[in-house]
């Protein structure tokens, strides 16, 4: 529990060591945190291994299901030694590689923490809403270090795109979160997990697959999300090893690994994720070949690893289709392939990072066309090139190799598989990949023999290169190592770390004493996955030998990938579309503002009146009307009908006061003398200020309009006149209908009683309801305020206030 | 006599409505004055103008308009007025400042 946090309470202390202990690198109070917690989870393998997965629980907001649940098994195990252990050789490795004094050392760790501490809740979170927080945090984190060097065109470019890429992703994650939920009931993984059998034929079962699918995929950069990743190589180097190449691009295969017990076993998953991953598999192999940036080349690389991985994934998924037995566990085979590779792939790529980053440091330049001849000059460097390359490639001694024969293995098993389709389509699984591995050894080639062999090119170098200090060399060299070990000695790995990941991927195919058969050892025999594998060496061999000639074709000449054109574009699109929709909408003119919303209005009360059946016109129950009333409606009518052509502004006044005067008549017509009172008192305070204010006005001019203009105003008007009136009526006429008796009997009856007043009217106003009459006052108290102010205070340009 | 007072409601709102709509900030004020006539007098034949005494127990009549909506639009006058009042100096200081009454030319200012 305190493992997972501690990463976040050290790095509220850093910003106060970097201040006050400035003759210290702050990178080594940052480095005993990663190796305390290694070392830490390190002494959960024994326990894990005999398959004891550990649960802490801390309540978070019970009341909504969600809570603070670390649970650890194989899976995420792998993942916490993986962050740890490579989290600790990147903080050394950044010490050497970021300047005390030129850079802005306090944030950098911050975020670097913070990732640290948010990757570790991703991996043991047992519960889907922590994960997403977590989850969140890891792009946040990335987009602020991706962003380091902010005053960078490219970087700022590479974070904006990195994070609304992922956040979508994590966006659709949580709504595939939330349709498990309503499921499930339960935030639960491992509750929804014991569940899985009963929620396969739920309609939401698909929609939350793809949608949890879309965070996957969008956090570990498969195609067509994949684009962020080159451009996050803006980060300084050891973020792109941590971050881009060892840890968080694998959280998205670590949700597919943990979901596979849920989704498994349909044809659905088995695709999607087995073809995505194989199809970026190619694209990035193919992509990673034409770069010249050291960096691209290995974000390239990255996505293509991903993709293999991923497409393991889905492989092996296929094993929960058969259930217990023996036939699921030839399928096994792929899932001990992803797991072992990913362990392989975070070592060779991380040491392969930093060696970029030591060749940058030292010569000042990443591009392959000006790099050359640094063998001789940078001999360790070299070395581990060399060994990370190989181990990439998938040539023995290391240990590239052997994930790369398993994932041969996976790959021509899962074309003899009989489901799913696969008996038409499965030929093309070994196809695609044994063509992305050639392609992978060309781009190994590449980065091996471009840069260390050939000619030094003195005059294009910056700076005189030389070996690199030792400090940096330490974690390359300790990944390195860990390359070669696994290599000769991958039986370390088998039962403590890879078996347990893989009986936490597909529990319930064992029986409860029996293990995954884990064995992995060079020699297999003449197997077919042998002949493929020298079919790869010898194919690249002779194509990166005839690299320049074919390198002309279009698709390598075009250095950026062509998705970031449908990326930039959409962006480009979505702020044009956005301004023209805003141009459309807001035009700033008060008329426009009112059409829209009266037009909204009079379409849905239309709607809703025909909708419910509401128009009822009934004449029977009504009062007659006196010839009294008739005159009077008469002058109303004639002089509101007047008022639109009037051009005079006295005339204007006199039609709206005697308006406001037959209306007074009109309330005394109908039994109202306080309202008649009132309303004679006002007209005439309206009066007179309207023409306090014509003085100073202008004469009302014949409006300049367009008849159009004229017309679609009519329109409206005439439909918001028809529309009162009938809603109007048909209330009155369903209110008969209806028969309820109004309140007021109760104030006839008892205004004398209670209050002892006989006018109800007044008795209403301030004794019954008299909250509303002192509201009212206030208004009336409020606008005068704003009167006097307006005409008091003159603010000429912009003084203050 | 419902029928009636819904007609001259209606066409209260179509010419405030029509009003509302044109360029003129005056016309406009003309146009709010208008729809709140036809507001209230909405309000006074919603409650079915019945033939009764005017809401005066010193009548001592059988049956009694009814006070409650009377009560309702005194106060819904009186607000109307409060925000007319306030409206017509608003646009008198538009005019004063802008030198225009157009809505459309009053569209944004410099220090935006």
């Amino acid at each position: 529990m305190l493992a997972v946090l501690a990463p976040f309470i050290l790095a509220l202390f850093i910003p106060a060591l970097y201040k006050y202990v400035r003759q210290v690198h702050t990178g080594w109070f940052v480095l005993p945190l990663p190796v305390i917690l290694f070392a830490f989870l390190f002494q959960y393998i024994p326990g894990v291994a005999n398959g004891e997965p550990y649960t802490f629980s801390i309540p978070w907001a019970p009341s909504l299901g969600i809570n603070f649940t670390l649970y650890v098994d194989g899976w995420s195990l792998l993942f916490g030694l993986l962050i740890t252990g490579i989290g600790a050789l990147v903080v050394l490795y950044s010490i050497y590689y970021l300047y005390k004094d030129k850079e802005a050392l306090n944030t950098f760790y911050v975020y670097l923490l913070m990732f640290m501490g948010a990757m570790l809740g991703v991996v043991f979170s047992d519960n889907m809403v922590v994960l997403y927080v977590f989850w969140e945090l890891t792009s946040l984190s990335s987009f602020l270090l991706i962003g380091y060097w902010y005053h960078r065109e490219k970087s700022i470019y590479g974070a904006q795109k990195s994070t609304i890429i992922t956040i979508f992703g994590g966006f659709a994650m949580l709504a595939g979160f939330a349709m498990m939920y309503v499921m499930t009931g339960t935030f639960s993984i491992r509750e929804t997990i014991a569940m899985a059998g009963n929620i396969v034929d739920h309609q939401l079962f698909i929609p939350a697959m793809i949608m949890i699918l879309l965070g996957a995929f969008t956090k570990s950069a498969q195609f067509p999300f994949h684009i962020w990743l080159p451009d996050a190589m803006e980060a300084p180097t050891p973020i792109s090893a941590y971050l881009h190449s060892a840890t968080m691009v694998k959280a998205g295969l670590y949700l597919v690994g943990r979901m596979t017990p849920i989704f498994a076993g349909i044809p659905e998953w088995f695709w999607i994720v087995s073809s995505f991953g194989i199809f970026t598999l190619l694209w990035g192999s193919f992509s990673a070949v034409k770069q010249t940036d050291l960096k691209s080349i290995l974000a390239y690389s990255t996505i293509s690893q991903l993709g293999l991985i991923m497409s393991l994934l889905g492989l092996g998924s296929a094993a929960l289709y058969f259930g217990y037995g023996d036939e699921s566990l030839l399928y096994t085979t792929a899932i001990l392939a992803a797991v072992f590779h990913l362990f392989n792939h975070a070592t060779f790529k991380g040491s392969l990072f930093m060696v970029v980053g030591i060749i940058d440091h030292e010569t000042g330049t990443r591009d392959i066309r000006k790099l050359g001849g640094l063998m001789t000059i940078m001999p360790a460097t070299f070395t581990l090139a060399v060994i990370g390359s190989a181990a990439m490639a998938g040539l023995p001694p290391f240990n590239g190799f052997l994930s790369k024969e398993y994932f041969f293995t996976g790959v021509v098993n899962a074309s003899r598989l009989d489901i799913f389709n696969m008996d038409t389509w499965g030929m093309l699984f070994p196809v695609i990949a044994w063509v992305a591995s050639v392609f992978t050894f060309i781009y190994c080639a590449t980065i091996v023999f471009k840069t260390f062999t050939g000619k030094l090119q003195r005059e294009k170098l910056d700076k005189e290169p030389h070996e690199a200090p030792i400090g940096m060399l330490i974690p390359p060299i300790v990944l390195a190592s860990l390359v070669v070990i696994t290599g000769f000695f991958p039986s370390l790995l088998e039962y403590t770390i890879i078996e347990p990941a893989m009986a936490a991927i597909l529990p319930g195919l064992l029986g409860p004493t029996e293990t995954f058969y884990v064995n992995i050892y060079f020699w297999h025999g003449w197997t077919i996955e042998l002949f493929m594998t020298i079919g790869v060496v010898v194919m690249g061999t002779l194509m990166y030998n005839t690299y320049k000639y074919w390198d002309r074709i279009y698709f390598f000449m075009e250095k950026r990938d062509p998705v970031n054109n449908v990326y930039d574009n959409a962006m480009i699109g979505l702020v044009k579309g956005s301004t023209v929709v805003t141009r459309i909408q807001m035009t700033g003119l008060l008329r426009d503002y009112f059409t829209y919303m009266i037009t909204f209005m009079l379409i849905l009360l239309t709607y809703s009146l025909i909708r419910f059946d509401a128009i009822a016109l009934d004449t029977s129950q009504f009062a007659p009307i006196s010839i009294y009333l008739w005159a009077v409606t008469l002058v109303i009518v004639i002089s509101t009908i007047a008022i639109p052509f009037i051009q005079q502004r006295v005339t204007a006044i006199i039609a709206v006061g005697a308006i406001g005067f037959m209306l007074a008549l009109l309330f005394v017509v109908l039994r109202a003398p306080d309202l008649a009172l009132t309303q004679l008192l006002v007209e005439t305070v309206m009066v007179v200020l309207f023409l306090l204010c014509f003085y100073h006005l202008p004469e009302l001019r014949r409006e300049s309009f367009t008849p159009i203009f004229k017309f679609t105003n009519l329109v409206i008007s005439i439909a918001v006149g028809v529309v009162i009136t009938i809603t109007a009526y048909s209330a009155l006429t369903l209110g008969n209908q209806a028969d309820f008796q109004p309140i007021s009997q109760y104030f006839i009856e008892n205004s004398y009683k209670l209050a002892g007043g006989l006018n109800m009217v007044n008795v209403i106003l301030v004794d019954f309801r008299g909250l509303d009459t002192l509201l009212e006052v206030l208004v009336l108290g409020i606008a005068a305020l704003g009167v006097v102010t307006m005409i008091k205070l003159r603010m000429t340009g912009r003084e203050d206030v | 006599m419902e029928l009636l007072m819904s007609l001259l409601v209606g066409i209260l709102f179509t010419v405030g409505t029509y009003m509302i709509l044109t360029k003129s900030i005056l016309r406009v004020v003309l146009g709010l004055i208008l729809m709140s006539h036809g507001a209230h007098l909405l309000l006074l034949t919603m409650a079915r103008l019945k033939q009764g005494a005017p809401p005066l127990l010193g009548e001592a009549a059988a049956a009694y308009a009814d006070p409650l909506p009377q009560a309702l639009i005194l106060t819904a006058i009186v607000i109307s007025f409060g925000v007319t009042a306030f409206l017509l100096v608003l646009s008198y200081r538009t005019y004063k400042e802008h030198k225009t009454d157009d809505l459309e030319q009053l569209r944004g200012s410099d220090d935006e």
